[in-house]
């Protein structure tokens, strides 16, 4: 793995912060009724998305993960103004208004989705890889999913087949504690996710989903035994979530006390402190990445507000490769 | 010319297409060393490799999904299933993810696949393995769905779906795989979109698609001892559907019989009443009939089967129905 310097760890922060920013920024528009639908961020997760983009090799590694989404297409390399852009419900969002918030697309920059099923990105993810074993172009899927997508039959089937055939994916399970509403202590008769891979003889384990540092390991290890041709890891993420499920979401199944205790390591404050302990960066120059990100935010959301809502046509010509096709008409 | 079965035609489709695209592969339930569960991948093992015929596990919902993502990253796979009775259990990859993949992310990911297998009745199998389905993903934006009837229109239709760079629905039949038809040496391909007149005539208009068309065929040439002259329309493609060769046939003949095994509520037939109602309403001379499996899951027993199939003599009575006679 490379080795995670300075500028690694001066990344970390400006990164995580702004994707906690550019969320706190869609929770804000939500409200205002700006940005409709369900809404779904990824506050306090934060450095699985930075430990495992640290593992990675963009140039041909892909991401798949489920309906939290916003930032880690960001992370891949995409122009966070199209993102925000696209949960506006513009034209020159990512999908061009057509998919929202739980459905960000970016295959030029590896990352497939933003799948709004439970559990149906995780054979996709599978497939992903399949495509890239049978052009042997050594490069390796990353699929996310949620701890309440793991009671689903689809991830069985998958973590079978990827076993069988060697796939080189890394199945990564982010275990924030609750589906929805719903504790992992009530959906099942085990809490260890990660021990569903042991079924499969599959290489699997837990990981502090808090700290970058453990995920980026954890990842990299994985991601080269898949590089390797040695097939899949189930990696599970014991993380937080700090908002609701979603927007709609009043949080009665948890205690402030239970969320507070998650913030005390929050992965962004981990990393400031060390940036401060090691002397990696004065309190001024964090003030000052604090203002770019602040700034960048800004940035997205003005990007958004004036950007063109998509012609009406646009809704037709993206359903079929085939230009032609004779839509019934719906009304008169 | 030569004969060969609906099988053949099915597998040497396959074949001439990966002979020509390294990028195709078949996967499915023994599709591989047992040569296709109805034989329709005979010989493909050997010609190409374990890696590009490939048995799975049990797991429809899994090797569709596989199936779906791999398209998403520069494959154009081939799905079998057994029959699409079993696509129940991967139909959230069909629905959710191939047909939707191209819209949602604004055109970024189009998934060229085509999933196929065997639709509708095939003997005495009852409920859970005589089902018709064709409407259900005729209904849904971002698929298409074909239905040949004989072994020349499944090796043109097939060569051209797996070509398409959009998801294709491919269904055969049980029973039609032993089938025997013309098929030339050479290649050819069948466009989708277009149906096929398989007779001309002058006093009614059929229209049916898939191996039920049969039953139509017979009680034309009944019919035609009867001085009865039936043009059949084969749809071949049930979406997208060719509205302007039923409406042709309409305006001529003014009778429309529709012939379809599926359940009758809101099917393909009632899609076809519909337009003919809304674009031809001035030129028909009776009301439109059509014929469909009884509104129940399939029996078992032979006596009650016979009664839930719709055969020749429901198309023939239908026919004198709207011939006023």
């Amino acid at each position: 793995m490379e080795k995670i310097t300075k500028e690694v760890y001066l990344k970390w922060y400006e990164d995580m912060l702004f994707w906690r920013k550019f969320e706190d920024k869609l929770a804000a528009v939500y409200i205002q009724q700006k940005v409709r639908g369900f809404l779904h961020l990824y506050n306090g997760q934060e450095a699985v998305l930075a430990g495992s983009l640290h593992a990675m090799d963009l140039s041909k590694d892909k991401m798949i993960t489920a309906y939290r989404n916003h930032v880690q297409p960001i992370g891949m390399g995409v122009d966070p103004k199209k993102v925000m852009a696209e949960l506006y419900g513009k034209a020159t969002g990512t999908s061009q208004g057509l998919g929202g918030s739980m459905h960000i697309f970016a295959p030029e920059q590896g990352f497939y989705g933003g799948h709004g099923i439970v559990g149906g990105q995780i054979p996709l993810g599978a497939g992903l890889a399949f495509a890239d074993k049978y052009f042997k172009r050594n490069a390796v899927t990353l699929c996310y999913m949620g701890d309440g997508a793991v009671r689903q039959g689809s991830l069985h089937e998958t973590f079978n087949m990827a076993m069988n055939w060697k796939l080189p994916v890394v199945f990564i399970c982010e275990n924030n504690g609750y589906a929805m509403g719903t504790s992992v202590e009530r959906t099942a008769n085990h809490t260890d996710i990660w021990k569903l891979g042991l079924g499969y003889e599959m290489p699997c384990g837990p990981v502090d989903g808090m700290n970058p540092v453990k995920v980026a390991e954890a990842v990299h290890e994985a991601v080269e035994r898949a590089r390797r041709g040695d097939g899949p890891t189930f990696l599970e993420m014991k993380t937080y979530r700090y908002r609701g499920h979603s927007m709609s979401d009043a949080q009665h199944y948890r205690t402030k006390d239970e969320v507070e205790e998650y913030k005390k390591i929050d992965p962004i404050n981990q990393v400031k402190e060390i940036l401060l302990e090691k002397q990696y960066a004065t309190e001024e120059e964090i003030e000052e990445m604090d203002q770019r990100v602040k700034d960048l935010v800004k940035e997205c959301e003005k990007f958004a507000e004036e950007s063109p809502y998509p012609e009406k046509n646009v809704m037709y010509d993206t359903v079929y490769e085939q230009e032609d096709y004779p839509f019934l008409p719906h009304k008169l | 010319m030569r004969t060969i079965q609906f099988r053949e035609a099915v597998a040497e489709a396959m074949s001439e297409e990966m002979r020509t695209d390294d990028s195709i592969y078949l996967m499915g339930e023994e599709v591989a060393e047992y040569n296709g569960a109805y034989k329709a991948s005979k010989g493909m093992l050997d010609e190409f490799g374990a890696e590009r015929v490939i048995d799975t596990p049990i797991a429809e919902l899994g090797f569709a999904g596989i199936g779906v993502g791999s398209a998403m990253n520069g494959n154009r796979p081939i799905i079998e299933f057994m029959t699409f009775n079993f696509a129940l259990v991967g139909i959230d990859q069909i629905i959710n993810n191939a047909a939707k993949m191209r819209q949602m992310s604004g055109g970024q990911l189009n998934i060229p696949i085509v999933f196929r297998g065997p639709t509708a009745s095939a003997g005495q199998l009852a409920a859970t393995h005589s089902q018709a389905f064709e409407s259900w993903f005729a209904n849904c934006p971002g698929l298409k769905v074909v239905v040949p009837s004989n072994p020349y229109d499944a090796k043109g239709l097939l060569k051209t779906a797996i070509r398409d760079d959009d998801p294709v629905i491919f269904m055969e039949s049980e029973q039609m795989y032993g089938d025997k038809g013309e098929v030339p040496e050479g290649e050819y391909t069948i466009p989708l979109g277009v149906a096929d007149i398989k007779r001309e005539g002058t006093d009614v208009t059929i229209v049916s698609f898939g191996k039920i068309i049969k039953e139509a065929y017979k009680a034309a040439d009944e019919l035609a001892e009867e001085g009865i002259s039936c043009e059949i329309i084969d749809l071949r493609t049930v979406r997208p559907m060719d509205h302007d060769a039923i409406l042709t046939s309409v305006k001529k003949t003014n009778r429309l019989v529709i012939l379809e095994e599926a359940w009758p509520f809101g099917n393909v037939a009632t899609e076809i009443v519909y337009q003919v109602q809304a674009q031809a309403f001035d030129y028909l001379d009776a009301p439109i009939q059509k014929i469909n499996t009884a509104d129940t899951p399939a029996p078992y027993s032979p006596v009650l089967l016979e009664e839930w199939l719709p055969n020749k003599n429901d198309v023939i009575k239908a026919v004198k129905k709207v011939m006023y006679k």
